[in-house]
């Protein structure tokens, strides 16, 4: 018989843990294939976020370590400066990236950090129960902002791969979505450029996904994927900013 | 063997350089700044790497992903810069990573001042970070001991995978002392065949840097384990000098620059026949309680020394155990010691008008 299809050897056998039509796990398998293709598993180490994509290390199959929340960029620095040949990437949500870790992605795109980011943005805090994120849309309803996050009050939200692009160390900078399969491959496609702009040694890349949530955002899996379409891609624009010729 | 005149922190550095340390993640703040200055210019002279970071928060996390991978590293900062630290502490010490962390402590609480102090005492010894850990803390009184302290500090870490803390204060950050350094007594050090390379072990197996247990009963079981190392440390690591403790009216506790005011206020007493003398504490955790046992049977009563408004006062006083009265004399907020305040100290304690 004639395989058509299978789980990459970068993930484990392992059944993840995520809620049904989460595309966090979408995100992980790409995320391993790129992983596989680039023949860069065995000499890979990804530090884990805090937050629903805590437990990744139980997914990929390479070695990992567990950083505090947001603090991933400078634990992958840290052990990017002392093994430079070795590939190293975080995997961030948007409160651990683009909240309480601010700090650490800015300076770590900076300084031309040759690390590549996966940062996953579903619009709210996963993990903890649907709390209100930075990149929570306006008017979109979360456990402390039940009427919906207000301009006024919230300010609105915030556009993390514009903003790393205004620094000339980040070279490699896209925001992707996986809402359907030929978005899944562009996807994994910049996925792929991101992992290539470290091994070549260009710097710092990151790749934005625009990711569902459906048990927070009380939506089906359906419904979910609709409303990243409909709703997040009109804020957050898909696309490449940045990529050096290296690359491409 | 030829000595060099050298400032404290500076020589902190040398002597790190000496131990094999090669990465140093720090943020400038006084009074430790030559500290990360002489890194930035030594390290890479031996293929090491000096990074400034965007914050002590920061810098810590990058001790945490280096230490994880495998390096001798290390940070230093003063109080403020260690209170942000605290987490990363914490995160280092649930995941068993080796690292050296200095605090050349200066006046708090809040931004304080920038002249010496010891009132990170309770911070460093006592948590300071969240969860059921420890930190090793070594008080050196001289630069030279600062120096040894600092070269047989990375093996203690790497011998029990704990986090090492060097706790001075500005003064032996910043004065000068001769120093040699010399390689400290030889440990039998595990490999660290735990750290994330990026490539698999030779079993091919991934390996995991992490301090997450969520179900109580690993968690309680992790717990348990890095009790178990606590005990092994506090039965093999600590460390104090006695001076005249043995047979002394009055036993003075200080570590670090005060033990120094202690020790000639001590010789003061002496010319006056009053018999003083001194525990001083090189490791304040684990703590010596044990130097107490025999002093508080002998001794009429004690007198702890400190720059702060007594902390290392609670550990005396358990180590004397009720036994004799233990009084207390500090200065606080940058502020010294005085020798003459302390010899008049004593006199009231021993004339019995306090
Ligand atoms: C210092 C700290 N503050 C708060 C938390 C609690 N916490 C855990 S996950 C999380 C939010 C994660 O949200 P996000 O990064 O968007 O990832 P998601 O779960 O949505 O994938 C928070 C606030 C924590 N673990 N540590």
């Amino acid at each position: 018989m004639k395989t058509v299809f299978d789980r990459t050897k970068a993930l484990t056998p392992a059944a993840m843990h995520y809620c049904p039509g989460c595309t966090h796990g979408i995100v992980h398998r790409l995320v391993g294939e790129v992983l596989e293709e680039l023949d860069i598993l065995d000499k890979s180490t990804m530090v884990a976020p805090v937050g629903c994509s805590t437990f990744i290390y139980d997914y990929i199959d390479c070695d990992a370590q567990q950083a505090a929340h947001g603090r991933a960029p400078a634990v992958a620095t840290g052990i990017k400066r002392v093994h430079p040949d070795s590939v190293v990437f975080t995997y961030q949500g948007d409160g651990d990236l683009a909240s309480i870790g601010t700090a650490e992605i800015v300076h770590a795109a900076m300084r031309g950090e040759k690390i590549t980011v996966i940062f996953v943005n579903n619009a709210i805090y996963g993990m903890t129960g649907g709390q209100m994120a930075p990149t929570t849309l306006e008017g979109q309803k979360a456990s402390t902002a039940p009427l919906g996050r207000d301009k006024f009050q919230h300010g609105l939200p915030i556009r993390m791969s514009e903003m790393l692009a205004t620094l000339d160390s980040a070279t490699f900078i896209e925001r992707v979505s996986v809402h359907d399969p030929a978005h899944i491959r562009k996807a994994k496609s910049a996925i792929k450029k991101a992992f290539k702009n470290q091994i070549t040694g260009v710097g710092f890349s990151m790749v934005e996904v625009l990711s569902t949530c459906p048990t927070n955002w009380k939506m089906t899996p359906i419904e979910s994927l609709g409303w990243l379409k409909d709703n997040m891609i009109p804020y957050y624009p898909l696309g490449n900013i940045r990529s050096p010729k290296e690359v491409e | 063997m030829a000595r060099d005149l050298m400032k404290g922190n500076e020589a902190i550095g040398a002597a790190a350089i000496k131990a094999g340390c090669r990465y140093f993640f720090g943020y400038p703040i006084t009074p430790q700044s030559e500290l990360p200055e002489y890194m930035s210019r030594e390290l890479p002279k031996v293929g090491g790497v000096f990074l400034q970071a965007e914050s002590e928060v920061a810098a810590i996390n990058m001790v945490y992903g280096a230490a994880g991978a495998g390096a001798r590293v290390m940070t230093s900062s003063s109080s403020p810069g260690i209170s942000l630290k605290m987490e990363g502490i914490s995160y280092i010490a649930g995941a068993e990573l080796p690292c050296l962390i200095v605090n050349i402590v200066r006046g708090g609480p809040g931004l304080g001042g920038i002249q010496p102090a010891q009132s990170d005492y309770f911070q460093a010894t006592k948590g300071g970070g969240h969860g059921d850990y420890r930190l090793i803390v070594l008080a050196p009184n001289s630069i030279q001991e600062m120096c040894d302290l600092v070269m047989d500090g990375f093996d203690i870490a790497d011998q029990y995978r704990n986090p090492v803390m060097i706790l001075g204060d500005g003064i032996l950050g910043q004065m000068m002392e001769a120093v040699e350094l010399k390689k400290p007594k030889k440990r039998e050090l595990p490999p660290k065949d735990w750290a994330t390379t990026g490539i698999k072990d030779k079993y091919g197996k991934k390996r995991l840097i992490s301090s997450l247990f969520i179900q109580p009963e690993d968690l309680e079981k992790h717990n348990l384990k890095l009790q178990m190392k606590y005990e092994k440390i506090k039965k093999n690591e600590t460390k104090f000098e006695s001076v005249y403790a043995d047979d002394a009216d009055i036993v003075l506790t200080a570590y670090g620059t005060t033990s120094r005011i202690v020790s000639n206020a001590i010789k003061a007493l002496k010319k006056e026949g009053i018999k003083a003398g001194m525990i001083r504490p090189i490791t304040l955790w684990p703590f010596p309680y044990e130097a107490y046992e025999k002093a508080a049977d002998s001794a009429k009563a004690f007198l702890t020394v400190e720059m702060s408004l007594g902390q290392m006062i609670e550990d005396v006083k358990l180590g004397v155990n009720g036994k004799k009265p233990v009084h207390f004399y500090g200065r606080t907020g940058g502020m010294l010691p005085d020798q003459t305040e302390i010899v008049e100290k004593v006199k009231k304690i021993l004339g019995g008008e306090i």
